[in-house]
């Protein structure tokens, strides 16, 4: 297994109390909520843990895109990127992903990627994502219009990556007379892209497909889900004629670990929980505006109302679902050995920071995951084949 | 008293639900955002003068969703073939809120079919300064509340158990709204500079109490249209069909029948 540490970088700070107000941490929270002093602090300190994770030997570290909300703040995720590709040596950058459909202009993000693939000499992997429901509000970008947009902008990142320019691209959404960047990436024919989701059939048939085979990486959800939807890509590759390696899933999960179950579990108790009740508090309308999800994906989650009305969640719901990895060690350990044999996964994108875990804690964490968790599990399941660097031609 | 016809209509390559009743001088009525799958009293009551036409637009109710189907002009457009397919002619349209921004593009394209014009609550505009209720990011509670100014109404729609089949299709219309209207938001940066262009007679019909899309752009639209006047019922919300039933049917019954040259 191969292991990235990923943090969102919330605003720590958040006022709590917001919540009798507002009814959300995202779009409408004013950001009269936000202070800068304590927003430059967060920024580095932030930067600091991404940083000592490297150190520490984590495989890889991992950001990502979010608008106009406290629960993570890097609208621009590639200034991050762009700050750790010169202060870390060994991990890989991840950027876990841009939001491919909020953007006019894809080609910048061929650019961005391939600017950092550049400078990392290849330590760098892609995400693309759809943004989550709320970024639809922010953006203005119509939901209805989200996969078309994603497919379209995916196809002409990679086709800017991968056929010798300057060409003509002639989308529905996107049109250029000239694709032609530069720089081209590092590593051939291109970066490895990643595809974090919450899981549907679609997204899975189309991240498994023998012309991509990309990285499904299962975000945030029950472990059920995770099982769930690599179980559908397994299936999916057979059909398609290839066996998937256990490189083409991950799962991101956030971690906490102490000394003892009792310690992990009193010390993290209120972060976790402020993590989904505080920073990803959001009404249905703000979550699934229409076109998001399918209509067949809308209904499932329609008929299952109960997982979107709100509900005020405890650790002890959290850790139920196996979606909060937390306890000793060895406790968690176990389970991970447990997960991956039993699900097959190859990389492990833990999140050791979360809303309001404070710095000290978040130390602590990393030091405890990356001294003796990473060590005895690496050699579980796969090793990575060597990604494939630029070469002279003379 | 006849019942209402439903048919399906073939009409540029898509089949539309069409319900039809009454006799006289056609009607052609286009629903608004949340769907046309009724025959609402106020049609009834129209279809004793007129003969109504009440389509579902295609991307709603049990209309099909055409590949071509991306922006109200397309709607427009497609008004425009399906009055031709019917060989309607000396047609009253009427429109209200997202069927009245259909309408509005329409007659800006061609409207020697037409007879009248009649634009009840309309998107299709934005005046700076003038924000509109956002629809997406109201709760259900939220937004019956705000449809009506009579919350008699509202506590009808909240109590209201929507079928299976009907819950269906009301996704199914909010997905198609949002295809429409999402950006730029429930109008068309580009109609106001063409609206010179209608010349029959246009009715425009707002409720001075309407949360959506406030009364003041009544005003925008008469100013906008060259023979247009413009009426507004008092304590009355977004829907005037619907919450002013019959002052609504006297004050278009009246316009119609007093148009005809």
């Amino acid at each position: 297994m191969r292991f990235f540490c990923f943090h969102l970088m919330p605003y720590s700070d958040l006022d709590l109390s917001y919540t009798e107000k507002y009814n959300s941490a995202w779009v409408t929270l004013p950001n009269s909520y936000y202070d800068p002093a304590k927003g430059h602090a967060l920024y580095n300190r932030y930067l600091d843990e991404l940083e000592y994770a490297d150190e520490l030997g984590f495989d890889g570290i991992c950001v990502n895109e979010h608008h106009q909300n406290a629960y993570g703040l890097m609208p621009v995720p590639g200034v991050i990127a762009g700050a750790l590709a010169r202060r870390t040596k060994h991990a890989k950058i991840a950027v876990l992903g841009r939001a491919l459909p909020l953007l006019n202009n894809p080609l910048t993000v061929a650019e961005e990627f391939a600017m950092l693939d550049n400078i990392t000499a290849g330590r760098f992997v892609a995400g693309f994502v759809r943004g989550i429901g709320a970024e639809y509000h922010s953006s203005g970008e119509n939901p209805a219009e989200s996969h078309d947009r994603f497919h379209e902008a995916h196809d002409l990142i990679v086709r800017a990556w991968t056929e010798p320019g300057p060409f003509p691209f002639e989308g529905k959404y996107y049109q250029f007379n000239y694709v032609n960047t530069w720089p081209r990436p590092y590593q051939q024919p291109h970066p490895p892209i990643w595809i974090p989701s919450q899981g549907s059939r679609e997204t899975i048939e189309w991240a498994s497909h023998p012309s991509r085979k990309y990285t499904y990486l299962q975000t945030f959800s029950p472990v059920a889900a995770l099982a769930k939807y690599v179980a559908m890509y397994k299936d999916e590759a057979e059909k398609q004629g290839y066996t998937a390696s256990s490189m083409q899933f991950g799962w991101s999960v956030p971690t906490y670990i102490a000394d003892t179950d009792e310690q992990a579990y009193r010390e993290s108790k209120p972060h976790i929980e402020n993590l989904v009740n505080k920073f990803l508090r959001m009404p249905p309308e703000m979550l699934l505006p229409p076109g998001y999800l399918s209509l067949q994906s809308m209904k499932g989650v329609m008929a299952a109302k109960g997982a979107i009305t709100g509900r005020t969640q405890t650790i002890d719901d959290l850790l139920k679902q196996g979606m909060f990895l937390c306890g000793s060690p060895e406790t968690v350990r176990q389970q991970l050995e447990g997960f991956q044999k039993q699900i097959g996964f190859g990389y492990l994108l833990p999140m050791m920071q979360f809303a309001t875990l404070p710095h000290e804690l978040t130390r602590k964490n990393l030091v405890l995951f990356a001294r003796k968790v990473i060590p005895e599990l690496r050699d579980t399941g796969e090793t990575p084949q060597p990604a494939t660097t630029f070469k002279h031609s003379t | 008293m006849d019942e209402p016809r439903r048919t399906i209509e073939r009409v540029a390559a898509c089949n539309v639900s069409l319900l039809r009743g009454g006799s006289g001088e056609p009607l052609l009525f286009l629903h608004g955002a949340r769907g046309g799958s009724q025959w609402l009293p106020m049609m009834e009551a129209l279809s004793q003068h007129f003969e109504v036409f009440a389509p579902e637009h295609p991307g709603f109710g049990r209309s099909e969703t055409p590949l071509w189907l991306d922006t109200i002009g397309d709607l427009a457009y497609f008004y425009l073939d399906f009055i031709e397919t019917l060989g309607l002619e000396y047609v009253h349209l009427v429109g209200t809120s997202l069927g009245g921004w259909i309408a509005a593009e329409l007659a800006i394209r061609n409207q020697t079919s037409l007879a009248t014009l009649t634009l009840v609550a309309a998107a299709g505009l934005h005046v700076n300064g003038i924000p509109k209720g956002d629809i997406f990011m109201w709760s259900a509670p939220e937004l019956a509340r705000n449809l009506f100014h009579d919350q008699k109404y509202a506590e009808w729609m909240l109590l209201a158990e929507p079928s299976q089949e009907e819950q269906d299709i009301q996704l199914r219309n909010r997905l198609t709204t949002a295809k429409l209207a999402w950006q730029p938001r429930l109008h068309n940066p580009h109609l106001r500079k063409w609206l010179h262009r209608i010349t029959v007679p246009t009715l425009i019909l707002w409720g001075a109490n309407d949360k959506l899309i406030p009364a003041q752009y009544g005003a925008a639209f008469r100013d906008s249209i060259p023979n247009a006047r413009l009426e507004i019922i008092e304590n009355c919300g977004h829907a005037p069909h619907v919450e002013k039933k019959q002052e609504f049917v006297d004050v278009v019954t009246r316009f119609l029948q007093g148009a005809r040259p």
